[in-house]
């Protein structure tokens, strides 16, 4: 018997990423049941919203994880003389 | 219908502050309980238009001046210090409702004055009630970070001081209404409520200042200042363009440097400002989609943050305060209402279709593409996804779950509960049904969030998102770091800088007494030389040589008189 939270188990984990591939791929077939109303050009484009908000986040981790790389400094930096 | 109020309602915040240092136990709570809801009555009860008008010097102060916008704040302002005193009711310390109560207080204030003076009396008051409220928590970080908070409020202060003295000299007026960026003096007002908005470059003072109050201290001071600030950007200057980009500078800072944190609650502190950051936007958009928008995300805004301050604040009181991602994890199988309380805050603050952020923050990101405003709408649309990222997941992610910290904590008591139960009630309430909030906004609302378009493009942006958190997750290792800022500047360079003169100027007095020393030692030798021991004139004679000098005067005088 695995005395794991059932949210720890291996298989549990599994399936909730299975589960959120599925939705993830819902959610973009959902764009054919509406019909889109867009602003500009850009935001009329198949699943826009989806591509956009996966590379505009990975683009602004990078970008800390850069910015990072000049402001990080200790905890005890302000502490230190 | 209630009778129209006269007295301004932040009056019986402020009685509350001052009867609560008598009162211990179960009276001490009823009127801790009691002075916000009387002040949210008393709220409903002023009438639009001047309710009470007061004379000083030559001018007559509009102590208490009513509009639809200044009863939205004051009563988000109301409500927020009733949840704020329930979730503190355990707190130890007996300064830190009182200074809350006054600090509370002097929001309404600001909202209700219809002259600059008094707004800026009000105003004034904040910065230093809030202050207290920080020292409550003691210890030296405490108050070492407090009077870095007070500093940059009393400059915020002056710098608004001379602004309205500008425009009072200019005007003659001191009516504070919708100001115009034309003078110096506008622009000293702008920039004195811009400090407290947290605004580049005076940013840092809030995640340095905000995560060193204690566990329900912190809730409180989410709620009023920046909030306040919004109030008066909104009420002063609707529509100036120059908030786009401050605006928009806000967001994008306020998620990378809730990337890089490590601490809990100065994630959330940071995300205080990516947040008002989308309301000053859509303030300097300035249509009215985008105020109504402004003033609703304010309103929703206040609620969840403080039900994820909630939440940390529980996390930080049963675990001793540990505040660190890197020692927390887990928590959410020993913690589990906490950690679904933190999860509701988690999904409004993304404004997940169905809570209290989707209804409000989608009005400003609609006005700026009805002003066919491209780059604006699309660094909104980025910021959303980015807000899910810093503070969506990223906070109940390293908080509740992550790894096993080995923390076994048990859930805090019922008082706390029952606030958390209270805002995450309104946060899927709002969420759910927005009319009883969109019906009290300043401006007739003429807009509809729910679509299934709106629904299903905010849905690909926040889960796409949140699929590239856990992609991104081996690049978002927690560390023990802290982030550098402007701050820097007055903490670090003007610190060595002042160093360096100190250092500068001891080694200079150094020199200049060794100098003195050196020059009086000379002096001493030289009259030792002379008055010493062996000097010439301290000499003993030898009687001999004055037997002789005897004889040689006897023989002189025997010469001069023979």
């Amino acid at each position: 018997m695995d005395d794991k939270h059932w949210l720890e188990r291996p298989a549990t984990i599994a399936k909730l990423w299975r589960g959120g591939w599925v939705l993830l791929a819902i959610l973009i077939l959902a764009e054919f049941t509406y019909h889109p109303h867009a602003y500009f050009v850009l935001d009329g484009w198949f699943a826009f919203h989806a591509v956009f908000g996966l590379l505009s986040c990975i683009a602004m981790v990078l970008f800390a994880k850069l910015l990072g790389v000049y402001l990080k400094r200790g905890e005890e930096y302000y502490d230190r003389d | 219908m209630i009778e129209a109020v006269h007295f301004p309602p932040a009056l019986i915040l402020f009685a509350g502050a001052f009867l609560l240092p008598f009162l211990h136990g179960t009276p001490r709570h009823v009127v801790a309980l009691a002075a916000p809801l009387l002040t949210l009555w008393a709220v409903w009860g002023v009438p639009d238009g001047v309710a009470l008008s007061v004379p000083f010097l030559e001018y007559q102060l509009q102590v208490v001046e009513g509009d639809r916008l200044s009863r939205l704040f004051a009563t988000i302002f109301s409500i927020m210090a009733f949840t704020g005193t329930l979730f503190s009711l355990r707190q130890g310390s007996r300064l830190e409702l009182p200074a809350a109560f006054v600090y509370a207080g002097g929001a309404v204030g600001v909202t209700f004055a219809g002259d600059l003076i008094s707004m800026f009396i009000f105003w004034e008051l904040m910065a230093v009630a809030s202050t207290a409220v920080i020292w409550a928590n003691g210890g030296q970080t405490a108050y070492r970070a407090s009077m870095r908070y007070i500093l940059m409020h009393l400059f915020g202060g002056v710098v608004l001081m001379a602004g309205i003295l500008g425009v009072v000299a200019q005007t003659g007026s001191i009516e504070f209404g919708a100001m115009r960026t034309d003078s110096l003096a506008t622009w000293l007002i702008l920039i004195g409520f811009l400090v407290n908005a947290g605004a580049p470059p005076f940013s840092a003072w809030l995640p340095d200042a905000y995560p060193e109050a204690s566990w329900s201290g912190t809730v409180f001071l989410s709620a009023f200042t920046t909030k306040t600030a919004v109030y008066v950007l909104l009420r002063g200057f609707p529509g100036a363009e120059v908030l786009i980009p401050i605006g928009s500078y806000m967001i994008f800072y306020g998620i990378i440097y809730a990337l890089l944190e490590n601490d809990m609650r100065r994630i959330l502190s940071y995300s205080i400002i990516n947040q008002v950051g989308f309301m000053v936007v859509g303030i300097g958009i300035g249509t009215e989609l985008t105020l109504n928008g402004a003033a609703a995300h304010a309103f929703t805004h206040i609620i969840y943050k403080a039900l994820l301050l909630m939440s940390a604040g529980s996390v930080l009181l049963m675990s001793g305060g540990v505040r660190r991602c890197t020692d927390l994890g887990g928590l959410f199988k020993t913690m589990p209402y906490t950690a679904t309380m933190g999860i509701i805050g988690a999904l409004a603050i993304s404004s997940f279709p169905f809570t209290s952020g989707f209804i409000s923050k989608s009005m400003i990101a609609q006005g700026a593409a009805d002003q066919h405003m491209f780059w604006v709408w699309m660094g909104l649309a980025a910021a959303s996804a980015g807000v899910f990222l810093h503070a969506g997941i990223k906070y109940p992610w390293y908080v509740f779950f992550q790894k096993d910290s080995g923390l076994r904590l048990k859930e805090p008591p019922l008082s706390m509960k029952l606030s958390m139960g209270l805002f995450a009630f309104l946060c899927i309430g709002l969420g759910l049904n927005p009319e009883p909030l969109y019906a009290i906004l300043p401006y007739p609302v003429d807009y509809v969030p729910y679509t299934t378009g709106h629904v299903v493009t905010m849905l690909q942006l926040l889960l796409f998102s949140g699929l590239a958190f856990f992609i991104m997750l081996p690049y978002m290792k927690r560390t023990l770091t802290i982030t550098l800022d402007f701050d820097w500047l007055y903490r670090k360079l003007f610190k060595l800088a002042a160093r360096d003169a100190a250092d500068r100027t001891a080694a200079a007095h150094t020199a200049a007494f060794e100098d003195a020393d050196k020059r009086l030692a000379q002096l001493i030798n030289r009259i030792f030389r002379a008055h010493g021991p062996h000097g010439i004139l301290a000499r003993t004679w030898p009687t001999g040589s004055m037997v002789l000098w005897a004889a040689a005067l006897l023989a002189l005088s025997l010469v001069v008189y023979y």
